[in-house]
């Protein structure tokens, strides 16, 4: 499960925005699996002084000196969870650029998905009034009409 | 000039009458302002008072503010071009060893010449409006040339009182600062001005919503005069979009092309809420329904079209605290936003109930997959803005600052694509007003048969990696073969004779093919997107004579040889690709050292076969002759950018379909009612 979930996760990261690479050759880890695990946080935290660029993508000091730090803590036997924490509580949650599911954060995780449900009984409810009208039979015609209808039915036969 | 005087003194007059210029420029945005304000007043009043007169004003204000804005545009190229430092807006943005082209692109490379531009281009498609528009009734031509007036007011307002480019300093500086290397790239060139041909193009689909509103009629008509104006703004911002993402992606030195970074989320809602409206007019043109709601998008797509040029250049996506420093700017925008944004919802609150809409269609219908298209492509609209603004929201609100990055969108925004490529699969197959569900997917059994090649063949070169990879190369095969299908069965390929489908295809109109081009490119896109998950890279330190093995070829390492551009130095490093034994490329990947700004900067060297990008950076030297070298290997990369060619090149087929031209016969009409009116 976890195996499953962690390779979720790699693929929804690089899905969109594709492995990066700021890192440099000198701050590499000997342990192939210790720089994957790496690689994987450091696209999920911020470099600080930069626009939206995760500490692997951005060539800033400043992500360069996180990117040695989270390699620090992973050698030294964090697990993930940890390394992250311990970078939080130096930074606070600024660094994540995934922020944490919490109530200030809750308009911005299930919003999209609150406004997609509303729009759908919005479209439903549409959708049914419009299709309603399709099979509704049209309205009889008032004698006004019949009569001039008579009266174009009398000329087209003159 | 007097003959008998010195050269000095000629050639201190020729400075000065040089720096008049720019005078003359700010003097010609001052008329402009007028003309605008008379644009915005005279013939909305003309048209509630059935005074032609002054509808007529609009036609001639709208070109004159074109003249005007020209002339003051054109003054500050002047100024740049010349390097007229006694303008605080060179001084800070130019420098005059800069190349030329970097000397007038530089000229929106900021605040106060972007907003310069984004009026011009405003004023353009203010008197393109007044040239085009003579089949439009006189009325809606007034009032729409009316709303453009005032967007033209409320702009140039903002500029002659926070952001005057024409500001003198003095004493005069003998240089200026230069422009941020990472712009000096012909990028700039093309693509801030087709991002606001894009933006300010949408400003007329409001118009006339506008216009409509006061109005109280929508109809088929309507629908025809918006969709063309929307069309060439969507083409513009769609390639102005695709430009940025490809600049993006050749500058910044490791080949990401998006990073969902608050400047390009600002471009991209007005693009999906734009592409939402593209497609909803053709229901109101051809069904006569969706009225109000396409006004709604009209509006919509214009506004934040608004706040994506303020959010990019007001510095608040940084912090709110922006607003702080410059507070008159600040207040300035949110005036006009709420001006802008507050005045055409509460006008659309009040008139929209009365538009009626008249046209009835079952749930599965052309019209319901576009209602669903809808429905998903404001979802995520709405899903960007809330990733966009949440954390300035929060920090005004005096919440916990957060960061919303890519991991955010990855899982919210990405989920609502998946349905929505799996509708416009389908979307093109249904019929008008009461689809066949089931005919359509037995129809699309071709496609079926190409996903699942594409599904198979995917999977086995995955080998259980990237799955999600796979899928999203299988909804890209869906969206190109359902595209391939319905132009199929349009010109009943092999139901009938070769020749009479030769003769259906060239019948087809332009629109038909517009479509498919677009929706081709959608697919292309997608596909580019889903395979970069199986890039491969190398960073590695190098040696002269060093290899390194990338994808199946092997980039061999040559050396780095000094190098001198017009104002930077850089260290060009050669690097021989080469695939079994034989010479593919020479890559010169190039770090850039700009004096003025004590600058480094990184020049990417790609190689391309349309199919693949190799992509190598140069970094640091380590000081015992060894340099660090990022190699890349991108799998479809480029289709990103040549899928979104292909919807702006969709968009402009459709864009030339001769439905848009039926008013010509009208004008005819027009001129000759008014010839005999005349007499």
């Amino acid at each position: 499960m976890h195996h499953l979930r962690s390779l979720l996760a790699n693929v929804l990261l690089v899905g969109f925005v594709g492995a990066a690479g700021a890192v440099e050759p000198g701050e590499r880890l000997a342990d192939p699996v210790l720089e994957a695990r790496a690689r994987a946080l450091s696209q999920e935290l911020r470099c600080l002084v930069c626009q939206n660029e995760s500490i692997d993508d951005s060539h800033a000091d400043l992500a360069h000196d996180l990117r040695v730090l989270l390699r620090e803590r992973l050698t030294a036997g964090d697990t993930d969870p940890q390394a992250i924490d311990f970078l939080v509580s130096r930074y606070g949650q600024f660094v994540l650029l995934r922020p944490p599911v919490e109530p200030a954060t809750y308009a911005l995780w299930f919003g999209p998905a609150a406004v997609l449900a509303l729009g759908a009984i919005g479209v439903g409810t549409y959708l049914r009034r419009r299709h309603a009208g399709l099979n509704a039979r049209p309205a009889p015609l008032t004698t006004a009409e019949r009569l001039r209808l008579e009266e174009l039915l009398r000329e087209g036969e003159s | 000039m007097r003959s008998w005087a010195p050269a000095a003194v000629s050639a201190r007059r020729t400075r000065e009458d040089e720096q008049m210029i720019a005078e003359l420029g700010h003097f010609s945005l001052m008329l402009a302002l007028c003309l605008a304000l008379v644009q915005a007043t005279l013939p909305m009043a003309g048209a509630a008072r059935r005074q032609l007169g002054w509808m007529a004003a609009g036609d001639r204000t709208a070109i004159g503010q074109l003249v005007f804005v020209t002339a003051a545009f054109a003054a500050l190229i002047h100024a740049y071009v010349s390097s007229d430092f006694s303008l605080l807006n060179v001084v800070e943005n130019s420098h005059s060893a800069k190349p030329l082209l970097y000397k007038i692109t530089g000229v929106w490379g900021n605040h106060e010449g972007s907003m310069v531009l984004w009026v011009f281009i405003l004023s353009l498609f203010g008197a393109a409006v007044a040239w085009f528009g003579g089949n439009l009734p006189t009325e809606l031509r007034a009032r729409v040339l009316s709303v453009q007036g005032m967007i033209g007011a409320g702009f140039l307002l903002f500029i002659l009182f926070t952001s005057d480019p024409f500001r003198r300093v003095a004493p005069a500086p003998l240089d200026g600062h230069g422009l941020n290397p990472i712009l000096q790239d012909p990028g700039l060139a093309f693509h801030p001005p087709f991002l606001y041909l894009g933006y300010v193009g949408f400003s007329v689909a409001f118009s006339f919503a506008v216009a409509a509103l006061i109005e109280g009629r929508v109809d088929a008509a309507w629908a025809r005069w918006v969709r063309p104006w929307t069309l060439a703004a969507w083409c513009a911002l769609t390639t102005g979009i695709a430009m940025g993402s490809w600049w993006a992606y050749y500058t910044l030195g490791w080949g990401g092309w998006w990073f969902w970074d608050p400047v390009e989320n600002a471009s991209f809602m007005p693009w999906l809420v734009g592409t939402a409206l593209l497609h909803s007019a053709i229901v109101v043109e051809k069904r006569g329904t969706l009225k109000s709601w396409t006004i709604l998008l009209a509006i919509v797509t214009f506004s934040l079209s608004l706040v994506g040029t303020f959010l990019v250049r007001s510095g608040v996506l940084t912090s709110v605290h922006a607003f702080a420093t410059d507070p008159t700017r600040g207040i300035f925008i949110l005036l006009l936003l709420t001006v802008a944004v507050g005045g055409s919802l509460a006008l659309y609150a009040v008139r929209a109930p009365a538009l009626k809409s008249d046209g009835v269609f079952a749930p599965i219908s052309r019209e319901g997959a576009l209602v669903v298209n809808n429905l998903l492509l404001t979802t995520a609209a709405v899903t960007v803005f809330l990733g966009t603004l949440y954390p300035l929201f929060l920090d005004a609100a005096g919440g916990p600052k957060v960061s919303v990055g890519f991991p955010f969108f990855d899982r919210t925004f990405v989920p609502l694509m998946v349905p929505l490529l799996i509708a416009v699969g389908i979307g093109p197959l249904l019929a008008w007003k009461r689809g066949d569900l089931r005919g359509a997917l037995q129809r699309l059994w071709v496609a079926l048969a190409i996903v699942l090649i594409v599904e198979t063949v995917g999977m086995y070169l995955a080998h259980g990696g990237p799955l999600l990879a796979v899928f999203g190369l299988t909804l890209a095969a869906w969206v190109f073969a359902g595209a391939i299908v319905e132009w199929a069965e349009r010109v009943k390929l092999l139901r009938v004779p070769a020749g009479d489908s030769w003769r259906r295809a060239r019948m087809l109109p332009r629109a038909a093919y517009g479509m498919t081009l677009a929706h081709v490119g959608l697919a292309v896109t997608v596909a580019g997107i889903a395979a970069s998950a199986w890039q491969s890279e190398r960073i590695d330190i190098v040696r002269p004579g060093d290899d390194l093995p990338l994808a199946g070829y092997v980039l061999h390492f040559d050396g780095v040889a000094k190098a001198q551009g017009p104002n930077y130095s850089a260290d060009r490093a050669t690097v021989t690709v080469r695939r079994d034994g034989e010479t593919v490329a020479v890559l010169n990947p190039e770090k850039r050292f700009f004096p003025v700004q004590q600058m480094h900067t990184s020049e990417t060297a790609i190689r391309t076969n349309l199919l693949a990008d190799l992509y190598v950076t140069l970094g640091e030297a380590d000081g015992h002759g060894g340099w660090t070298l990022r190699a890349y290997w991108k799998p479809l990369v480029p289709w990103i950018w040549i899928g979104a060619i292909f919807m702006a090149m969709g968009g402009l087929a459709s864009l030339s379909d001769r439905r848009w031209r039926v008013g010509i016969a009208a004008r005819r009409v027009l001129a000759a009612q008014a010839a005999v009116a005349g007499e």
